[in-house]
C-alpha cells in the first residue's frame, strides 16, 4: 500500500516527521517496507537571487551575477528572456545533476564563464513550461534548498499490509491508527471542505430501485449484499485540478481524467472501490448485478476480450455485461471526453465471489484486492455520497439521485475479553480499563461487563473474532518492545528426538569424514532416470515445469543429475551425498515418503600428491566400503551384509534380513574423460503422512511411536563392547595361494577357511588376486593370509603344518579348490 | 660336542663378531649380519645354541650361562652399531625437503544451510528443545486447515502451493509438524522442527521452489508472549553476539495471535542503515507468535489451559548473507567448486 505522508497529515494532523510516522507504523501497525522522498532529485537545487544582469551583445544570452548564499557572487550565463534583477530562481550549481540526467559543469560561453544554471520549470521536471526560467515567489534567503520552498517534499511510505488488515489499504485506515498512536484527532481533509450538496435521503429498495432515469437491481443477493449508485449529470470530463492530480500521483498512480481520478482518490483515501459508467452507454438505463451467462463476453477496460462463465459476477445493463463486478469495468461503458452523464457505483461484493472471478480471468486490480480482503461495508452509502459530491465538484456536474439497493451489514457479534486472559497471554497484567481505552482508541465499541469487557469490532475490521485477536491489538498498541521478556525456567518436554534426525547426523558425520560433500538440491525429476523406479512416480499436479513434473523416487537420480552438472563444467572429481525424502504414488491414496541417504562418487580416490601424481579412480571396492560405512551409520548395532546384485546393481545392502539399499554403477550422460560413477542408497525409514488423530483430537493415550516414522528395519540396540585381553603370545601365520574356479565365489572359500581353521584363527585376509601366466583358464589365483594365536603358548610349526594340510584337503574335497603351487 | 668345544665356538664368535659388526656400512648390511649372527632360523649363535642339548646335563648350566653372556654382548654391539648407522643414514641419505606438502585426503563438507540449522539446533538444545520431523508430502488439513488458514482467503496467496492431489500438498511450511507433535505428545512440548518446504515460486536470485525452514514450538501451562520474546532474544544474542539488539514488529500468520516478526539490529552498520539492511538498520530474522487457540483445539488440546508460542525461520537467508552468496540457486546447483569452499 502506497501512502502519501502529506495525505495522511491532512487526515490526521499529527505534526510528526515522515521518519517518525515510519517508525510508529512499523512498531505498532504494519511494516513500512520502503521510504521514498518523491523529489529527492531536487535536493541539490537551491534558491538563488540575481544581483546584476547584462545582455551579451548579438545573442539572446545574459551575463548575470548570482547570489547562491555561498558568500561569493557567481557569474552565470543564462539564455532565458525573463531574467529580472532582484528576482529569485531555482539554481543548479556546477557539479549538480538535473532530474533529466544533465550534469551542470563550469564552462565558457562566448568568452563568459558560467558557474551554474538558472532553471526553467521544465529543466527541473516541474512542468513543461520552458519559455523562461522559473520565478520563485518566496522570502527564503538565497541558498535555501528548493524543497524547503516549494511544496514538493512529500514522502511515499510503502506499507506491507498483510491479508488480515484490509482496513490499512486506505489513508483513512492508517490515519485512524496514527490518531490512536499520536493522540491527534482525525480531521476532514481541506480538499473536501467545499463539496456541493447531494440529494438526501437516497432512493432505496431491497432488490430494486429506480431514480433519475436509472434502474438498479440485484439478481444475486448472496454475492452482492448492497449496491449503491449515484446519477451525476452534466459533467465535463477533462484533466484533473492540480490537487487531485497530485494526490493520485503521490501514491504512484497516473492521472487519467477528473472523473476517474476522483474514484481513485476515494479508493486510496477511504478504501472504497468505485466505478464510473457512462450512463448513455448503459442499455435500458439499467444496472443489474447478476452472474455471467455461459458464452457471454466482455471487453474490459484494459482492452482484453474475456470469456465469462456463470461462476463470475458481473454488472450488466438490460442486454450485456458491462463490468466484472469488483474487478474491472467494461470498455463499452468507459467514461470518455464525450461523456456527460455518469453512474457512479459503490457496492459490497462477496469476497469469495470476487476472488473466484479475478482468479478465473487472471486479473488482480486495486478494487479486487480490497474486496477479497474485505471493505468497510457499513460505510458504503456515505462513500457514495462523498464520491458523488467529489465527482460533481471536479467535473462541474450535478448529483441527480442516490440509489441504494440491498441491505446494510449486520453488526459484528461482540467478543468477550478478560483481563486475566490478557495477562496470561502477554505475561504482563494490563488493567481492564487500560484494555478498554486502547481498544476504543482504534474504533472498537467497548462495554464493561463485570470483570470482563464486551468488545464489538468496527465495521472496517474483519479479523477480530476471538479474545486473542483483541489481545494482539492491545499488545501492538502498547508496543511489542514494551512487553516483558524475562527468561523463565521450563519443564522438560515429552517429545523424544526423532530417530531419523539421529540417523541423519550419524550418516552425515561418517560421509563428511570420508571426504564427501553434503548437497541439498531440488527433488524434482523428469522421470527418465533410475529405470526400475519410474513406475510409481508421484506427479506434481501443478509442476513448476513440464520438464521435471515428478517427485523423485530415488536420491541417486538427483545426485546423477548433479554429477552431470559438474561434468558439464569440467569437474570430474564428484563426491556428493544427500539425506532426503523420496516419494511414490499410491493408487487412490496419499503418496508414500521414505527418508533415504545416498552418495555418488567418481574421479580420483585421493587428491594428487607428488608421491602419487595420478591417483587411481574410485572403483567398485571403494563403493562397497562406502556402502558398509553408510549402512553401519544408518543401522548401528546391526550387522551389515552386501549381497551381489545383477546388472547395474553391484550389491544389495542387507540388514537383519531386509534389503535396505543398494550399490550401483550410475549411468551418466558423461564425457569420455570421466571416470565411472558409483552410487549407494540406503533407506533410513518411512516418514508416514498418516493422520496422527482426527481433527480436534489427540492420541496421547495411544502407544508411543515417534510421529509418523517406521524405520525400514528395527534399529538394533548396540551391545556394549566386552574387553578382550591383549595377546601376550606371538602369532603365527601362513599364506594359502589357491586356484579358485571362476564359479566358486571367494566368499565361499573364505567361509570354509574360517570354519575349518579352528578357534585359534585370529585373522583371515584375502590379499591377492592373480590371473594369467601359469593359471588355468576359468580359474584365478586367490591368496589368503591366515593368522593364528594361542592365548597361552607359542604355536609350533608342526601345529601350523597340520592345519594347513587339513585346510587344503577340505578345500579340495568341498569346493574343488587346490593350492596354486601343488 | 664337548663343553670345551662348545665354549671355544662361543669364544670364536665373540672374538670375531665385533669386527664384523663394525664393518657393516648400511642398515641393510646390518640386518643381513644380524640375521647371520643371531637370527632365529640360520644365525651362527643359534646354531651353537642348538648344540647345547648334546652336552651332558651337568655341563649345560655353565654352557648356558656363558652362551647368554655372549648373546648379550652380541646384541649390545649390534644395537650400538644400528644406532650409529641410523644416525649416519639420517645425515647422508637423500634429504627430505620438509617444505613439500603433506599427503592429502579429500575434505568432506557440510552444506552451508545445514551448518546454520546445526547452530540453531545447538542453541535451542541448550534450552531443552528436542527435534521433531514430519512428512514433506502432507495432507492439506495439516498444512492449512489445522493451522487456522481461512478457506479460499488471500492468506493462501502467500503460500503458492504445489499440489499432489485434491487433499495432498507439498508442505508450504514446517508448521504442520506443530499439529502432528501436539496430537502425538502431551504438553509440555518444546520442539524444533527443521525440514524442507515447497512453494510454487520459480527460481530467481532470491527465491527457490524448495527451501529449508526451522520451526520451533513451545506449549505448556503458563507460557506467554514474554517467554517468546525472552527465548528468541536469547537465541539472537547467542547466535549473533551478546550485544545483539532485537525488535518485534506486528505481523500476521493465521496460526499465531499475536504475531510478530523479529529483527536484529544490522551488524554491518550498527543500525545506522546500509545496503545490507536496505537502509532500515534492521535485518528480519524470523516470524513468531503465540500459538492460535484454534491450532491447539485442532490438536485436541484445551486452549484455556494451555498456551504456547512458535517461530519459523529460513536458514538459507542467513547462509546467503553470512557467506555473501549472490544467488540462491548456487545453494542447489551442487557445484563441487562451491561445496569444497566450506571445508577446513
Amino acid at each position: 500500500m502506497n501512502l502519501s505522508h502529506e495525505w495522511l497529515a491532512r487526515l490526521v494532523p499529527h505534526g510528526k516527521s515522515a521518519e517518525q510516522i515510519r517508525d510508529l507504523l512499523t512498531a505498532h501497525v504494519a511494516t513500512v517496507e520502503h521510504f521514498e522522498r518523491l523529489r529527492a532529485d531536487l535536493a541539490p537545487i537551491v534558491v538563488a537571487q540575481v544581483v546584476a544582469s547584462e545582455k551579451i551583445p548579438e545573442t539572446r544570452l545574459s551575463f548575470n551575477k548570482v547570489d547562491d548564499g555561498s558568500g561569493t557572487l557567481l557569474e552565470v550565463v543564462c539564455g532565458a528572456p525573463n531574467v529580472v534583477v532582484g528576482a529569485k530562481y531555482p539554481f543548479a550549481r556546477s557539479g549538480t545533476t538535473l532530474p533529466g540526467g544533465m550534469k551542470i559543469e563550469k564552462r565558457k560561453i562566448r568568452g563568459f564563464t558560467s558557474n551554474g544554471m538558472l532553471c526553467s520549470a521544465d529543466e527541473i521536471a516541474l512542468g513543461t513550461d520552458h519559455d523562461g526560467i522559473y520565478t520563485l515567489e518566496t522570502d527564503a534567503a538565497p541558498g535555501t534548498p528548493l524543497l524547503d520552498v516549494l511544496p514538493l517534499g512529500d514522502v511515499r511510505l510503502v506499507l506491507d499490509v498483510l491479508p488480515n488488515r484490509s482496513d490499512l489499504l486506505s489513508h483513512i485506515g492508517v490515519a485512524r491508527e496514527l490518531s490512536a498512536l499520536t493522540g491527534a484527532k482525525l480531521a476532514g481533509p481541506p480538499e473536501l471542505a467545499d463539496l456541493p450538496p447531494v440529494p438526501s435521503p437516497a432512493v432505496t429498495g431491497t432488490q430494486e430501485a429506480s431514480a433519475a432515469g436509472l434502474k438498479v437491481r440485484i439478481d444475486d443477493p448472496l454475492d452482492c449484499a448492497r449496491y449503491t449508485a449515484a446519477v451525476i449529470s452534466g459533467v465535463t470530463v477533462c484533466p484533473s485540478p492540480d490537487w487531485l492530480r497530485a494526490a493520485v500521483e503521490s501514491v504512484g498512480g497516473r492521472s487519467i481524467n477528473n472523473v476517474v481520478d476522483a474514484t481513485n482518490y476515494m479508493l486510496h483515501g477511504f478504501g472504497q472501490p468505485m466505478h464510473a459508467f457512462d450512463k448513455a452507454k448503459l442499455g435500458g438505463g439499467t444496472v443489474m448485478v447478476r452472474r455471467a451467462k455461459a458464452g457471454e463476453k466482455l471487453t474490459t477496460l484494459d482492452g482484453v476480450e474475456r470469456a465469462l462463465d456463470p461462476d463470475m459476477l458481473v454488472i450488466a445493463d438490460a442486454a450485456h455485461a458491462t463490468a466484472l463486478a469488483g474487478v474491472m469495468g467494461g470498455k463499452a461503458s468507459e467514461v470518455t471526453d464525450a461523456t456527460t452523464d455518469i453512474v457512479l457505483e459503490v457496492a459490497t461484493f462477496n469476497a469469495q465471489r470476487v476472488r473466484a472471478t479475478r482468479r478465473k480471468v487472471g486479473l488482480s486490480t486495486d478494487a479486487s484486492y480490497r474486496f477479497e480482503r474485505g471493505i468497510d461495508d457499513a460505510m458504503v452509502p456515505q462513500a457514495l455520497a462523498l464520491g458523488a459530491a467529489l465527482v460533481a465538484l471536479v467535473s462541474g456536474g450535478h448529483v441527480d439521485a442516490l440509489i441504494e439497493v440491498g441491505r446494510a451489514p449486520a453488526k459484528r457479534p461482540p467478543v468477550q475479553l478478560r483481563a486475566a486472559r490478557v495477562a496470561r497471554v502477554l505475561g504482563e497484567a494490563v488493567s481492564r480499563d487500560e484494555c478498554a481505552k486502547l481498544l476504543a482508541s482504534i474504533g472498537f465499541e467497548v462495554v464493561v461487563d463485570g470483570e470482563a469487557l464486551k468488545v464489538t469490532p468496527p465495521s472496517w475490521r474483519h479479523d477480530v473474532s476471538r479474545d486473542v485477536d483483541l489481545i494482539e491489538e492491545i499488545a501492538r498498541l502498547r508496543g511489542f518492545d514494551r512487553l516483558p521478556d524475562t527468561l523463565h525456567g521450563a519443564r522438560p518436554g515429552t517429545v523424544p528426538d526423532h530417530p531419523l534426525w539421529g540417523a541423519y547426523r550419524r550418516v552425515r558425520d561418517v560421509l563428511v569424514g570420508a571426504g564427501l560433500h553434503e548437497v541439498r538440491p531440488l527433488p524434482f525429476t523428469s522421470g527418465r532416470g533410475e529405470r526400475a523406479e519410474t513406475v510409481n512416480l508421484m506427479r506434481v499436479q501443478n509442476p513448476l515445469g513440464e520438464d521435471e513434473p515428478f517427485l523423485r523416487a530415488s536420491i541417486l537420480d538427483t545426485l546423477a543429475r548433479r554429477a552431470e552438472y559438474n561434468l558439464n563444467r569440467m569437474q570430474g572429481n564428484v563426491r556428493l551425498f544427500e539425506v532426503g525424502s523420496v516419494f511414490a504414488a499410491r493408487p487412490g491414496g496419499t503418496p508414500t515418503e521414505d527418508v533415504r541417504a545416498a552418495l555418488l562418487v567418481m574421479g580420483q580416490r585421493r587428491p594428487p600428491h607428488f608421491t602419487e601424481p595420478q591417483p587411481p579412480a574410485f572403483d567398485a571396492w571403494d563403493a562397497k566400503q562406502l556402502a558398509i560405512t553408510l549402512a553401519q551409520a544408518s543401522y548401528p548395532g546391526s550387522s551389515v551384509t552386501l549381497e551381489p546384485g545383477t546388472g547395474h546393481v553391484l550389491w544389495y545392502i542387507v540388514v537383519r534380513a531386509a534389503r535396505v539399499g543398494r550399490v550401483t554403477r550410475v549411468a551418466l550422460d558423461a564425457p569420455v574423460w570421466a571416470s565411472p560413477a558409483f552410487g549407494v542408497e540406503v533407506t533410513l525409514g518411512e516418514m508416514s503422512n498418516a493422520a496422527v488423530a482426527p481433527s480436534g483430537q489427540h492420541a496421547h493415550g495411544a502407544k508411543k511411536r515417534p510421529s509418523g516414522v517406521a524405520p525400514a528395519v528395527t534399529i538394533g540396540r548396540r551391545e556394549p563392547v566386552r574387553y578382550r585381553a591383549i595377546p601376550t603370545m606371538p602369532a603365527a601365520e601362513f599364506d594359502l595361494a589357491l586356484l579358485v574356479p571362476d564359479n566358486v565365489p571367494a566368499a565361499d572359500v573364505e567361509k570354509l577357511l574360517r570354519s575349518a581353521s579352528g578357534e585359534l584363527l585370529e585373522r583371515c585376509v584375502l590379499f591377492d588376486e592373480f590371473r594369467g601366466a601359469g593359471i588355468p583358464d576359468g580359474t584365478r589365483s586367490l591368496a589368503w593370509r591366515l593368522t593364528f594365536r594361542h592365548p597361552e603358548r607359542t604355536l609350533r610349526d608342526k601345529e601350523l603344518d597340520g592345519r594347513r594340510a587339513l585346510l587344503l584337503k577340505t578345500l579340495e574335497s568341498t569346493l574343488g579348490v587346490r593350492p596354486r603351487t601343488a | 660336542m664337548t663343553l670345551a668345544e662348545f665354549l671355544a665356538k662361543l669364544s670364536a664368535l665373540e672374538g670375531e663378531a665385533p669386527g664384523r659388526i663394525a664393518g657393516t656400512s648400511s642398515l641393510d648390511e646390518w640386518t643381513v649380519l644380524r640375521n647371520a649372527l643371531v637370527g632365529r632360523q640360520a644365525g651362527e649363535f643359534t646354531a651353537i645354541m642348538n648344540e647345547l642339548g648334546s652336552l651332558p646335563k651337568e655341563e649345560r648350566r655353565e654352557a648356558g650361562a656363558r652362551a647368554n653372556a655372549v648373546k648379550v654382548a652380541l646384541e649390545d654391539a649390534l644395537e650400538v652399531r644400528r644406532a650409529q648407522l641410523t644416525a649416519k643414514a639420517a645425515e647422508s641419505g637423500p634429504k627430505l625437503d620438509l617444505t613439500m606438502p603433506a599427503r592429502d585426503r579429500w575434505q568432506g563438507t557440510v552444506h552451508p544451510v545445514s551448518m546454520v540449522i546445526d547452530e540453531v539446533v545447538e542453541i535451542f538444545r541448550e534450552l531443552g528443545f528436542t527435534i521433531a520431523l514430519g512428512p514433506e508430502a502432507e495432507h492439506a488439513w495439516y498444512n492449512f486447515g489445522a493451522l487456522n488458514f481461512p478457506a479460499d482467503h488471500p492468506a493462501m496467496d502467500l503460500h503458492d502451493t504445489l499440489y499432489l492431489g485434491a487433499d495432498q500438498v507439498l508442505r508450504t511450511h514446517t508448521s504442520p509438524v506443530q499439529v502432528r507433535t501436539l496430537q502425538q505428545y502431551p504438553p509440555p512440548v518444546r520442539i524444533l522442527a527443521p525440514g524442507n518446504v515447497y512453494r510454487r515460486d520459480f527460481f530467481d536470485p532470491s527465491h527457490a521452489p524448495m527451501f529449508a525452514q526451522i520451526e520451533g514450538l513451545v506449549v505448556d501451562e503458563g507460557i506467554s508472549f514474554a517467554d517468546l520474546k525472552a527465548t528468541l532474544s536469547h537465541f539472537a544474542r547467542r547466535y549473533f553476539g551478546p550485544h545483539t539488539k532485537t525488535r518485534f514488529r506486528p505481523s500476521y500468520f493465521p496460526f499465531t495471535e499475536p504475531s510478530a516478526e523479529m529483527d536484529v539490529q544490522c551488524g554491518v552498520c550498527d543500525g545506522e542503515g546500509c545496503a545490507v539492511c536496505k537502509h532500515s538498520g534492521w535485518i528480519e530474522i524470523l516470524g513468531s507468535g503465540m500459538v492460535h487457540p484454534a491450532v491447539l483445539e485442532a490438536a485436541g488440546l484445551d486452549s484455556e489451559k494451555y498456551t504456547g508460542w512458535a517461530f519459523g525461520m529460513g536458514p538459507a537467508r542467513t547462509a546467503i548473507s553470512r557467506h555473501a552468496i549472490p544467488d540462491i540457486r548456487i545453494l542447489y546447483d551442487s557445484d563441487v567448486r562451491f561445496l569444497e569452499q566450506f571445508g577446513r
